[in-house]
Parts: structure tokens; C-alpha cells; sequence
């Protein structure tokens, strides 16, 4: 060591200098290396406005939204998912994973338990707090329209670090198949008048709804305009006073509906223009996720089917 | 006779209290993952945060809870002087409700509302629509004097509100599920935070109640015996309409809509004991806090792995129980 150092003094200074610049240059690599490090910790903005950090793709998710659910699955991570909420019910690969209790009660225990890395929530469901205050990271997002479908799903995938070409090919596969199920539909059945009844008290899918929009993109128009907000209660004499071409409800809903006053004399209702649809059916219908494109292909069926002839109000 | 009178308030408080423990120190151990984390929470990381961070503040919040609803009914009753009063009865219970409502509509509209909003929280939306629903009620009395224009004005605040609060469910369906959790009543979602403020709530309130027990004893024997005894009535009410306001906006804040506990604490202790408001208010805390304690325990263990809701648990426990007396001390008093 000490004739290394004779050496290097007795030699002019210029190495020494070389050999600061190299102690230099390490150190200035090794602090860039430490800001690219924190740098990867990936921060996204969740619908509750907050920041969310991510300080490496997650491993173990928890999703209390079935949409959401999907979602994941949709980009093919559904190996990821860890705990769903009790109302996730695909795909088939999700049975056995356990159930967290649902949006209003999620079972705070049982989460933690699960260790997971990401937790995946709806903004209105409860807990969310309570998970953040045990040190979850809690990422909470609310699918209301086609925008936000597309829009969750990129944040979805740049959460679990998928590529983004990867979400924009999913999403570009959903618009293609709605497109393609706007085609399936012969050009007499367009423009009918549809209504949608989402739950019996009565609840109406509207136009500006994600499933109206579904409905505008096949080309039938919707008796409830956008301005009544998503999903209105509606008074079942506005129904009748529209007088739909269509009516789709879920089938458990119908059986109340031939019973309203007024209602058995709808002409839709006479011609049986009603599609009834099962329960595994209205589940695709109603979450606003990556199966919107087999609820469009449900709805261009029932259409094609239902509406071949339209049936005019009388005059 | 004396002896009896002295000593059986303190040992029902001594029994209550050692109930309460024995159901944290169970409550610790009782959940959704089973025994294993209370077993593991030695080693395993995250059994612990389940035992001390998850089990611990719920059992204890859900004492603390019941304690503020208990402590609540003991005061409105003796108040009013009516045994069907519960600490509801202000109107804060569809105020509460009415500011879940409106919190759960507004947010995610606004994004000025929305940052608002997750400041308060859900929680303080609740706690103050309590208050200010108590406030209106006092308002539209004009002031405490009256005992039947304040419980009328309080039955009009609680249904116009709880309307209002109907209407924005209605016209959200969005909000509905929420709402309905809220309704319930959870204790689910207690952390230390809420134990502690609740705690507090209940020390200053429970300090409150006992020092002004005297003029509720005075007004057992009506309105105009306990002014001509020279008590400061009107200063007290007030004070004790604050004190019901504040441990029923805290309680229903933190825990939603509990049902029955505050109606049915009083007359558990009542049934069991003859004292005067001292220990009443005292032990109809420790009632409320054992009988919540109680429901969310069942709660957890009924239909593992999922929750039964506490609030239907507190409703068929505290009505069963008191129906039962109820019928008991109806054949007692046939048989004598």
C-alpha cells in the first residue's frame, strides 16, 4: 500500500486528479442510481383525488369491487389477485380465491390478514380510512362511463406495471367488439326506443349511464334522457306515457313489472318487445368493466330479436 | 336495608366492569381469522397488527360506544322523564344520517366538495349533522324549558330530516349502499383515533351527568318540586342537553346507527338495581358498553367468515332480554 502511494506521488499529479475524477464520477452514478430507485416508485392519482405510491409493482391484490375484479383479470394478472369482495363472481379462475365480505362491509380482518400489497376499492364503499390507517396501500377507483373504463384500466395497468400498449390492445379489443355488435343489428331495428329498468323500486339506465351509452353506440335511442342523471327513479307513468319499442329487464324484475297498473297495456309489453335476462347475464350488463363488449353483444341480440318490427305508439 | 342500597350499585359496576374486560380480552381473540392470530401474534407481524391494531380498538371502541349511547339514554330518560326516551330523541340520529347523505352524494362531484369532504370524513359529516340537528331542535323549542315542546320539536327535526336524507338516497342510488351501512351500524372501522376520542367523550360526559344527577333526581318528583327545591333548572338542562348531544353525535359518528342500546341500558340497570341518578348514569354506561361489547362480539363469531351487522344483533339481544324481564317481573307480580 505504501509503495502503491510512493508511486502514485511520485508520479505527476494528473492521475491523482484521474483517479478524484473517477471517486467523482462513482458517487455522482451511485446518487443518480439512488434518485432513479426512489424515481420507480410510481405515483397515481385515484378518484378520491388522492396520491397514490406504489414503491414496486404489487404482488398481492385485494380487489372489493367486481369490476374492478375484471378488470385485473382482463389484463392478465387475475394469478395476482389474492381476496375478492363477495360479489366478484368472474372469471371462473376467482371461485376459490377467499371472499372479503362486500362494499358496505368489507371485513377489515380478513384484508390484513391477506397481507396484500394493493388493495383495489370502489370511492363509495366504507373502510377505505380504516385500511389506510393499517398500512395498505388503498387505491380507490369508480367506473361510471366508457371514458372511465378506459381510463381505470390504464391506471389499473400502470399500477400492476403492464405495459400500456398491452391496456390500450384490451381497450381497442372491447370498442372493436361494441362497434362490431353496432354492425349485428339489421338497419329497421335502429332508433328504436329502449327502456332499460336497472332494479325494481323502479331504477332506469339513462343515456348519459354508462349502459346508455352502450345503447347509443348500437343506435336505439333511450326513453330516459341523460338530463334525469344515470340512473333515475322513475315514475312507472313515465314509462308508460313514452311507450317503448323495447324494454330490457333482468328477470327476476319482471315478473313485478306485469303486475304495475297500465303497464300489461303497453304495446311493448303486448308484443312481448321485453328481453328478460338472466341473472349471470345482468351482472355483464350492469358493471361498468372490461365485459362491457358481451353486454353490448347481449343487447344487439335482444335488439335483433326483439325489434325486428318496431312497434309504434298508436296514434 | 342501607347496606344493601350502598352495596349493590357498586357490585353490579364491579360485575359490569369485569364483563367488559373479560369481552376486550375475548374480543382479542375472537375474529374473522380465528384463533391463529391471537396464538401467532407473538411472531407474525401481521397477526399482531390483526390482535392489537384491529380486535383491540374495536372491542374497546365498541365499549366506549355503547358507553356513550347508555350514558345517553340514562340522561334523556331521566330528562324527559320518560322511559321509552333514547338518546335519539333530539333529532340527532336523522341528522346524522342526513350529513352521511349528503357527504356520500357530494362526494367524488365537486372535486372542491370532494377534497372538503375527505377532510371531515364520513365521520365528522355525521358528528356535526348530529349536533346541528340537536342545535335546530333547540332552536325550534325555543330554549329547554319546556319538556313537551322540545321532544315535539325533537320528533319534527328527526322525521323532516330523516326525510330529507330518504330524498337524497332516492334521487342517489349510488349512495344507497352506503346509507344503508351507515343505518346498520358498524364497529368494524374503530381504530385507536376513535377509541381515544371516544374515551375522552365519555370521561367529560360521564363527569357531567354525575355532577348534575342530583337535579335529575330532583325532577323525578316534577318540574316544580325541583325549582322549589332551589335547584338551577334551566342552566342544568342545557348542560345536559349538551351532554346527550355530544356522547350521541360522537357515538353515532363512529359507529353508525346502533339500535336500542341507549333505550334499553337504563332499564336493564333499573331492573337489576333501585339507586338514585349517581349510579344510574354511571351504570347505565357500563350497561350500554357490556351490551354492545356483547352484539359485536356475536357479531364476529355468528357467521364466520363474514359479519352479521351489530346494530340487528344489539335490537334482538337488548329487546329479547328485556322482554323476558319485562314478562318475569309481570309473573312476579301476578304470583304475589
Amino acid at each position: 500500500m505504501a509503495s502503491r502511494n510512493c508511486t502514485a506521488s511520485s508520479s505527476s499529479g494528473r492521475q491523482a486528479v484521474l483517479k478524484r475524477l473517477l471517486a467523482l464520477r462513482v458517487a455522482v452514478l451511485c446518487a443518480l442510481w439512488c434518485i432513479a430507485s426512489v424515481a420507480q416508485a410510481l405515483v397515481l392519482r385515484d378518484d378520491r383525488q388522492l396520491e397514490v405510491t406504489l414503491s414496486k409493482p404489487p404482488q398481492r391484490i385485494v380487489s372489493l369491487l367486481p369490476s374492478l375484479t375484471e378488470t385485473v383479470c382482463a389484463l392478465g394478472q387475475c394469478q395476482k389477485l389474492v381476496g375478492v369482495d363477495r360479489y366478484s363472481n368472474w372469471p371462473d379462475s376467482i371461485a376459490k380465491l377467499p371472499r372479503m365480505g362486500g362494499g358496505i362491509d368489507p371485513n377489515i380482518e380478513s384484508v390484513v390478514a391477506l397481507k396484500p400489497d394493493l388493495v383495489l376499492m370502489a370511492t363509495s364503499a366504507r373502510g377505505a380510512e380504516r385500511l389506510q390507517a393499517l398500512g395498505l396501500t388503498v387505491l380507490a377507483l369508480e367506473p361510471r362511463s366508457h371514458a372511465d373504463v378506459q381510463r381505470v384500466m390504464h391506471l389499473v395497468a400502470q399500477a400492476l406495471d403492464v405495459p400500456v400498449h398491452e391496456s390500450d390492445r384490451v381497450w381497442r379489443h372491447i370498442d372493436a367488439a361494441v362497434n362490431a355488435a353496432a354492425q349485428s343489428i339489421p338497419p329497421h331495428a335502429k332508433g328504436v326506443r329502449v327502456y332499460f329498468e336497472v332494479s325494481r323500486a323502479p331504477y332506469g339506465a339513462s343515456e348519459s349511464s354508462f349502459i346508455g351509452e352502450t345503447l347509443q353506440r348500437l343506435g336505439v335511442r333511450n326513453i330516459l334522457p341523460a338530463s334525469m342523471g344515470p340512473f333515475p327513479k322513475v315514475n312507472p307513468e313515465f314509462v308508460v306515457r313514452a311507450q317503448p319499442d323495447l324494454i330490457m329487464v333482468g328477470d327476476s324484475n319482471f315478473a313485478d313489472m306485469v303486475t304495475r297498473p297500465g303497464w300489461q297495456n303497453m304495446a311493448a309489453m303486448r308484443a312481448q318487445h321485453v328481453c328478460t335476462f338472466k341473472p349471470q347475464e345482468s351482472d355483464v350488463l350492469v358493471r361498468a368493466g372490461p365485459r362491457m363488449a358481451e353486454a353490448a353483444r347481449l343487447m344487439a341480440q335482444c335488439i335483433t330479436d326483439k325489434a325486428a318490427s318496431p312497434v309504434r305508439s298508436k296514434p | 336495608m342501607t347496606r344493601s342500597r350502598t352495596c349493590a350499585p357498586v357490585g353490579l359496576a364491579f360485575g359490569l366492569l369485569l364483563l367488559c374486560l373479560l369481552g376486550v380480552a375475548l374480543g382479542s381473540a375472537v375474529g374473522s381469522t380465528g384463533f391463529e392470530s391471537w396464538l401467532n401474534a407473538g411472531q407474525d407481524d401481521v397477526a399482531w397488527q390483526i390482535v392489537w391494531d384491529i380486535r383491540l380498538p374495536r372491542s374497546v371502541g365498541a365499549c366506549a360506544a355503547g358507553a356513550l349511547l347508555g350514558l345517553a339514554g340514562a340522561v334523556a330518560q331521566g330528562l324527559f322523564r320518560n322511559p321509552l326516551a333514547d338518546p335519539y330523541l333530539l333529532g340527532s340520529a336523522s341528522g346524522a344520517s342526513l350529513g352521511v347523505a349528503m357527504a356520500l352524494a357530494l362526494l367524488g362531484g365537486h372535486p372542491f366538495a370532494t377534497e372538503f369532504l375527505i377532510r371531515l370524513g364520513l365521520t365528522g359529516a355525521a358528528f356535526t349533522g348530529a349536533v346541528l340537528a340537536v342545535l335546530l331542535t333547540l332552536v325550534l323549542a325555543r330554549g329547554v324549558q319546556h319538556t313537551l315542546r322540545l321532544l315535539l320539536a325533537g320528533v319534527i327535526v328527526g322525521v323532516v330530516l330523516g326525510a330529507l336524507a330518504s330524498l337524497i338516497t332516492l334521487m342517489r342510488p349510488d349512495v344507497m349502499q352506503g346509507m344503508q351501512g351507515f343505518l346498520l351500524g358498524s364497529t368494524s372501522f374503530i381504530g385507536w383515533t376513535s377509541c381515544l376520542l371516544m374515551l375522552c367523550v365519555l370521561l367529560l360526559c360521564l363527569a357531567l351527568a354525575f355532577a348534575f344527577s342530583r337535579v335529575l333526581d330532583a325532577l323525578t318528583l316534577g318540574e316544580s318540586t325541583a325549582i322549589s327545591l332551589g335547584l338551577p333548572l334551566a342552566p342544568v338542562r342545557v348542560a345536559l342537553v349538551c351532554v346527550l348531544a355530544l356522547a350521541t353525535g360522537t357515538a353515532v359518528a363512529q359507529t353508525g346507527l346502533v339500535a336500542f342500546v341507549g333505550l334499553a341500558a337504563p332499564h336493564l340497570v333499573r331492573s337489576v338495581v333501585q339507586s338514585k341518578h349517581n349510579w344510574g348514569v354511571v351504570l347505565s354506561a357500563l350497561m350500554g358498553g357490556t351490551l354492545l361489547l356483547a352484539a359485536d362480539l356475536l357479531a364476529r363469531i355468528a357467521i364466520t367468515p363474514q359479519e352479521m351487522p351489530v346494530g340487528v344483533l344489539t335490537a334482538v339481544l337488548g329487546g329479547g332480554y328485556l322482554l323476558w324481564l319485562m314478562y318475569r317481573s309481570q309473573a312476579a307480580g301476578a304470583q304475589s
